[in-house]
């Protein structure tokens, strides 16, 4: 450290901490300065291209021949082609169902793993299980949905040999996959929630007579709807917007991704409309949780 | 205590077989890998290394790690360096803007990946820039951002502004105060975010399908190409395993610095 200091003698010096001491003077300077990359970044590349996605979806595409171009004249024809198609109303739907579904799934396996790691495992194993529950999520995406083919494999695979009974590639075994693949992000955010929660708490609903039953739904549930409601966005998202897993098991289950992807590359104004779909519902979702106080605890 | 004997008991048989079935899946991969049994038909028998020494001559799968490595490696420069200004930022000012700003830091996790990915998509065709391994740079790099910016962000909050106002008394100026109070006093979160954000990119598969130009494989495009040709089964679980071994290692690390940066010894 007295080295660094040393070298700052000279001539320069001067001019530097004048420099210095006018930008720590100029809170908007430094404010700005620490701003502007990260500020530009996410306004001009990413806002930038969902306002760009945004008004591709008013697009429409043209064909003459055998060229297909994209007409830059606004209108609604794609959002009428998405509601007025019974089959794109339905895969909405189906997707909804299945984004609601992997939320309670996980949240019923959330809620009592999470209470174990927080209030009953010891300090110690604690930190363990943690990590435990983090890494998997790390741990290859794709690795994972491959080895759910392999396992929800039909005729031979595990589930079948070892229960005699396997969901298949259907919309079941989809679930079942992404309940499985999102499990850990339900899991910290309840978890955080409940090691946040004074033990005391549970114990002087105990004190005032309370069974663990009734403790546990008129003391910790209601402390923990903003942990539940913050594990929920990411279950939910990510369910909304996922199309690999439907690919890996063959594509018989079609999902609001699946559209957007099969549109991408032959009609880019439709793949855009159908992307405003999860939009909307998430934008609607974040709304909600902001007003529970859930965005705090992601 | 709160809960009887029996529901502790309940508890923890619980959460032993959920974890089980976290990594099941992760080491059947494994196991298969090293299989001389072919294909999905439960159990796997034998035990082999031959997948492994034929998978080292494949160049398929050794091309698209240098791929997956090369926009990993890039997306998290540029995540370090503009998510932790934007932790620097958010965390010691209070201004006008500053919720809309947190909004927008927590978007790009909180949409599901493929607006992401098309919405780059659909931003490049409206600018006519052609996909590239800069396109799908820039898209990894936003999404990587927010993965630092929250490590960075987290510390910062741990971290007492008398610190920086000891460094002010003693005579130094805001430079020597970053470089040799904060900076140090961050790195461990820095390293963090960055494993963390290298990790996320490299398993990335959405958002590459939307931003990356025809024909470039990542690893986890190269695995979803080949995992329904019956021939390349073998080779799929060897490269599939040895993407598990690679993300664990970086991840553990981060999560070690994480926990002992918090004190770790709740």
């Amino acid at each position: 450290m007295g080295r660094g200091l040393d070298r700052d003698q000279g001539l320069s010096t001067s001019r530097r901490r004048r420099a210095a001491r006018f930008v720590s003077s100029h809170r908007g300077i430094r404010l700005g300065g620490l701003l502007a990359g990260p500020l530009l970044w996410l306004v001009v590349a990413y806002i930038g291209a969902l306002v760009a996605l945004l008004v591709t979806s008013l697009f429409h595409n043209e064909t003459t021949g055998i060229v297909t171009t994209i007409v830059t004249e606004p209108g609604l024809e794609n959002y009428r082609t998405i509601i007025d198609t019974p089959v794109y109303r339905d895969v909405a739907l189906r997707t909804v169902r299945a984004a609601a579904t992997v939320t309670l799934i996980d949240l019923a396996i959330a809620l009592p793993l999470a209470f174990f790691m927080a209030k009953v495992a010891s300090p110690r194993s604690k930190r363990r299980l943690v990590i435990a529950v983090t890494m998997p999520l790390w741990a290859g995406y794709l690795v994972k949905g491959y080895a759910w083919r392999a396992m929800l494999n039909p005729e031979s695979g595990l589930l079948r040999e070892a229960l005699g009974f396997s969901p298949g590639y259907g919309i079941w075994g989809t679930t079942i996959t992404l309940a499985y693949l999102w499990l850990p992000y339900m899991v910290i955010p309840i978890y955080a929630g409940l090691d946040r929660l004074p033990d005391s708490l549970l114990e002087a609903s105990t004190d005032l007579g309370g069974k663990a039953g009734r403790t546990i739904r008129s003391v910790v549930l209601p402390l923990l709807v903003p942990s539940i409601v913050a594990g929920s966005i990411f279950t939910f998202s990510l369910t909304l917007g996922d199309f690999y897993v439907n690919r890996i098991f063959g594509g018989t289950t079609q999902f609001i991704g699946n559209n957007i992807y099969s549109n991408f590359g032959v009609n880019l104004p439709l793949a855009a409309a159908f992307a405003t779909v999860p939009i909307l519902i998430m934008g609607g979702y974040l709304l909600a949780a902001r007003a529970s106080g859930a965005l705090e605890e992601i | 205590m709160f809960l009887s004997r029996p529901a502790r008991i309940v508890l923890r048989l619980f959460s032993v077989a959920v974890i089980a079935v976290l990594y099941f899946p992760l080491l059947y991969v494994m196991r298969l890998s090293v299989a001389t049994s072919h294909g999905f038909t439960w159990p796997p028998s034998g035990l082999t290394l031959e997948h492994w020494r034929s998978a080292t001559e494949a160049s398929g799968p050794r091309d698209a790690l240098g791929n997956s490595l090369t926009i990993a490696f890039w997306a998290t420069v540029v995540a370090l360096v503009l998510g932790s200004l934007a932790a620097a930022a958010l965390s010691r000012y209070r201004f006008f803007g500053r919720n809309v700003i947190n909004l927008m830091l927590v978007l790009p996790l909180a949409l599901p990946g493929i607006i992401t990915g098309i919405a780059f998509s659909s931003g490049f065709a409206r600018l006519g820039v052609d996909l590239s391994r800069a396109t799908l740079v820039t898209a990894h790099a936003t999404f990587c951002l927010v993965i630092v910016f929250n490590n960075v962000s987290a510390r910062m909050r741990q971290l007492s502004s008398s610190l920086d106002e000891a460094s002010a008394d003693l005579g130094a100026d805001q430079l020597q105060t970053f470089w040799y109070v904060r900076l140090p006093l961050l790195a461990s979160s820095l390293l963090a975010g960055g494993l963390l954000a290298f990790a996320l990119s490299f398993d990335e598969i959405i958002v590459t399908t939307f931003t990356a130009e025809g024909g470039f494989q990542t690893l986890p495009l190269w695995i979803f190409q080949n995992m329904f040709r019956d021939t390349s089964l073998p080779l799929v679980n060897v490269t599939a395993t040895f993407v598990v071994i690679v993300m664990i290692v970086p991840v553990y690390v981060a999560q070690r610095l994480t926990d002992v940066a918090s004190g770790g010894r709740t």
